[in-house]
């Protein structure tokens, strides 16, 4: 019943986009009152404000002669304009609807002390500023990540057993640390040592005129970071995708095409890949969301002006719009990605069909 | 169950797996060492430092062996008081007060410079009196000559006297005090890198005129470069304390985080499959809400604005992940067994719901879990120290993050202090290596499904 199909299609396309949509309103509300501390934060900064208000006024000259009640009550109007001017003079709970819904639409507001290297307060212009230098370094090192560890466990299933396979079965446990754990050898060994490779940041101070010139200085700083993250990463990786090939190679209709006389090649595409893609793309999209968020230890340790830097100073600095921005770009990528995944499921794999959502395997 | 044990025993065939379990073995035997030798509270006290707790060690000493690797003799701390040895000689003077002068007397037989000099004096008196203390350092070179360091210095009660940071010495003597008062002061134009140390007795005379009813007592320090089993910290702490503490804190924070969040979302996701509609309804939109949740950016977030309180950190980071990744995976595999004829002869029978949850459905899972869980207990670990290196780690525990952020923040590796980064690294490196090791070597004990390959 094909017109049956097609509403039932239907239904549970609608389910899913509400229900990831409302996952992500309920997580960027729950980012906001933390980010706020239920509030709080607003009580400091209007404490902040008046502060430095009131050593505005007793400190000008002008004042001097006035009496105590009367600065008092000039303090007390300038504080409550300042309030206004921020928004500070209404309750918390109504601002914080404000914020889900500037967040939620996506005009990110303006930062309250970060600004962009441009000297902008957008918090879009400075995430769009710190954007490109994480996808960069993440982005080469996840996708070498990715298609060697798939190569790499793809030929090492087909070898199951020879020394090259125990060799990575036993580095596998080398994954237990961390890329940036790696990177603090790294840059001990390469940095310190040696003396051959920078200590971190992104270019060579001052940057390089000439654009070929630029992109070598940034290439040779991305050397350690991406060798850190793929040393933290290869092995275990490796071994997971040699194990889950192996165990697609061990079901029966591979066996029956092994006896049909196929080729090793066609018996790989045909009979190994094809029926693991839906979680090799699981796993694609999923790393392609992790990139956003960088590795903020890593980008820490080596000093990358990116996203996970930027989230970090906002934090540091309590700057509520822009751990918000960054939280929604965040949330919204994931949101989107595993909705789109249930598609690419039913595309890809005949054996997952599109229905109540009970046989959903992620 | 017994299966699982007969499969535990196999674990003897995997070296990695016994290397894995002794290097946890000895790990568990440090901190057992660890929490005996040094009581908590002692360790918050010691880590803390403040006055008086560390003064004799040396700033940024390498650790003592060190000294196997250098053809030169380091110098080690050398501590003189005057309690030891020597005498005190006490005359009264005409103005009522009185002149004390003893002599402080120590062998230098190293082969490069300390690092720092100080000298603590002590007039300790009955009571405040107005007048103050003088007094009077001079340092006699082993080969007879001699520099006044201090001439009628003026103190009260006490003082800590840094000599090589005089800057008399750098304008008579050429150097700063550790470098000018242990080379011949006829060297004064030589440049302080092609100077080397005169070695033998040095004597350091001290006279002070002090009020009537004090006393007075000096301690000189020749801070060396070398010191202890793993070093000292910019802040003259002996890092053996954060070391050795660092194990249990590590063992704890990732044995309970591993094994709270691995549990509770097995056993949570078993009941929400095994009930079904609402129950299950409602763990996967939980899940799906928190899936949407970053972790560590929470943490970050956590941390900055309430509390750093390891303990804190991770019951949120535990709350987090309780239904994360973890519940899906689990799930599935809940749902192909619920429907195993063993389960449905058990409903058969009469079982309760918990009864076929926790003997049968659970029982089930378990070889999954156990490797899973083993695993798990590294990401906790190197999770800690993450938050330590981004200076959210908590500020009174001595963890082997805190160590690395300490060192981070100080440059440690710029200016080539290299035990402080390495050291508390390589521990963290075994802990994570060790549960690692065990872990796939579990997985491919439990993994039924690939010996037969």
């Amino acid at each position: 019943m094909p017109g049956g199909n097609a509403l039932r299609f239907l239904r549970y396309t609608v389910v899913r986009a509400v229900t990831q949509g409302l996952a992500v309103i309920v997580a960027l509300y729950i980012t906001i009152l933390i980010v706020n501390m239920g509030g709080k934060l607003d009580d400091i900064r209007r404490s902040e404000i008046k502060l430095s208000v009131a050593t505005a006024i007793t400190t000008n000259p002008a004042n001097a002669d006035l009496p105590p009640s009367v600065i008092k009550q000039m303090i007390e109007e300038r504080a409550q304009l300042e309030y206004r001017r921020l928004g500070l003079d209404r309750n918390f709970f109504v601002r914080s609807f404000e914020y889900l819904t500037t967040a939620l639409s996506l005009s990110l507001g303006r930062a309250e002390y970060l600004f962009s290297d441009s000297g902008s307060r957008e918090v879009r212009r400075i995430i769009a500023e710190r954007l490109p230098s994480t996808l960069i370094l993440f982005g080469t090192a996840n996708l070498l990540i990715f298609f060697l560890t798939l190569w790499v466990g793809l030929a090492l299933s087909r070898r199951y057993g020879t020394w090259i396979d125990r060799l990575v079965v036993s580095l596998a446990p080398t994954s237990a640390a961390p890329g940036w754990f790696y990177g603090i050898f790294l840059l001990l060994i390469f940095a310190a040592v040696l003396r051959v490779l920078p200590w971190g940041g992104m270019v060579s101070a001052p940057p390089p005129e000439n654009p070929w010139l630029y992109a070598a200085s940034v290439l040779l700083h991305m050397i350690l970071p991406v060798t850190a993250m793929v040393m933290g990463s290869f092995f275990s990786g490796a071994y997971g995708r040699r194990t889950f090939f192996l165990i697609f190679s061990s079901e029966d209709y591979v066996d029956l095409a092994k006896a049909k006389g196929l080729s090793s090649r066609a018996l790989q595409n045909r009979y190994i890949l094809r029926p693991t893609l839906p979680t090799i793309i699981t796993g694609f999209v999923l790393m392609v969301i992790g990139l956003w968020f960088g590795a903020i230890i890593l980008e820490t340790v080596f000093n990358w002006p990116g996203i996970g830097r930027l989230y970090y100073q906002a934090t540091n600095t309590s700057d509520t719009p822009v751990v918000v921005g960054v939280m929604v770009v965040y949330g919204y990528l994931l949101a989107i990605s595993v909705f789109l995944l249930d598609f690419i499921y039913g595309v890809v794999d005949p054996r997952v069909r599109v229905t109540g959502g009970t046989q959903r395997r992620l | 169950m017994r299966r699982i044990f007969q499969m535990l025993r196999e674990l003897r065939r995997y070296p990695s797996a016994v290397g894995g379990l002794a290097l946890i073995g000895l790990l568990v035997a440090i901190s057992i060492y660890t929490i005996i030798a040094i009581p908590y509270p002692e360790a918050i006290r010691l880590w803390r430092g403040g006055p008086g707790v560390w003064d004799d060690n040396p700033r940024n000493a390498a650790p003592v062996w060190t000294d196997l690797f250098t053809a030169d003799r380091l110098p080690r701390t050398i501590v003189v008081d005057n309690a030891q040895g020597g005498t005190k000689t006490v005359e009264p003077l005409p103005d009522g007060r009185k002149r004390i002068e003893f002599a402080l007397r120590f062998d230098y037989a190293y082969d490069r410079f300390p690092s720092e000099i100080v000298l603590f004096a002590q007039a300790p008196a009955a009571t405040e009196t107005p007048m103050r203390t003088r007094y009077s350092v001079l340092w006699r070179f082993p080969n007879g000559q001699e520099y006044q360091v201090a001439s009628s210095r003026s103190m009260r009660a006490s003082e800590s006297y840094y000599i090589s940071q005089d800057l008399s010495l750098v304008q008579n003597l050429g150097a700063t005090g550790e470098y000018a008062l242990f080379t011949d002061p006829a060297m004064k134009a030589v440049p302080v890198k092609d100077r080397a140390p005169l070695k033998g007795e040095y004597t350091v005379v001290i006279r002070a005129e002090v009020p009537a009813e004090a006393d007075f007592n000096a301690k000189l320090v020749v801070y060396g470069r070398i010191h202890g089993l793993a070093g000292t910290d910019h802040r003259r702490r002996d890092l053996t304390v954060a070391l050795l503490w660092g194990t249990p804190l590590a063992l704890v924070f990732g044995l309970v985080g591993a094994v709270g969040t691995t549990v509770i979302t097995f056993v949570l996701s078993g009941i929400g499959t095994w009930f079904g509609r609402w129950v299950d309804t409602l763990f996967q939109r939980i899940t799906q809400v928190n899936m949407v949740i970053p972790t560590l950016p929470v943490l970050i977030m956590i941390g900055q604005f309430y509390s750093r309180s390891l303990w804190l950190m991770l019951a949120v980071f535990m709350a987090l992940s309780i239904f994360g990744g973890g519940m899906v995976t689990y799930r599935a595999m809940f749902l192909q067994a619920k429907e195993a004829p063993y389960i449905e002869a058990a409903r058969a029978y009469g079982a309760k719901n918990m009864r076929i949850v926790f003997r049968y459905l659970l029982p089930r899972i378990i070889p999954v879990l156990l490797p899973a869980f083993v695993l798990t207990v590294p990401s906790f670990v190197f999770l800690e120290a993450g938050l330590a290196v981004l200076g959210l780690g908590d500020p009174i525990l001595p963890t082997w993050g805190k160590v690395i952020n300490d060192a981070q923040s100080q440059d440690a590796l710029y200016k080539g202090y290299y035990y402080w980064v390495v050291e508390p690294a390589l521990l963290l490196m075994i802990t994570g290596f060790a549960f690692s090791m065990v872990g796939y070597a579990l997985d491919r004990v439990f993994n039924p499904r690939l010996r037969t390959v």
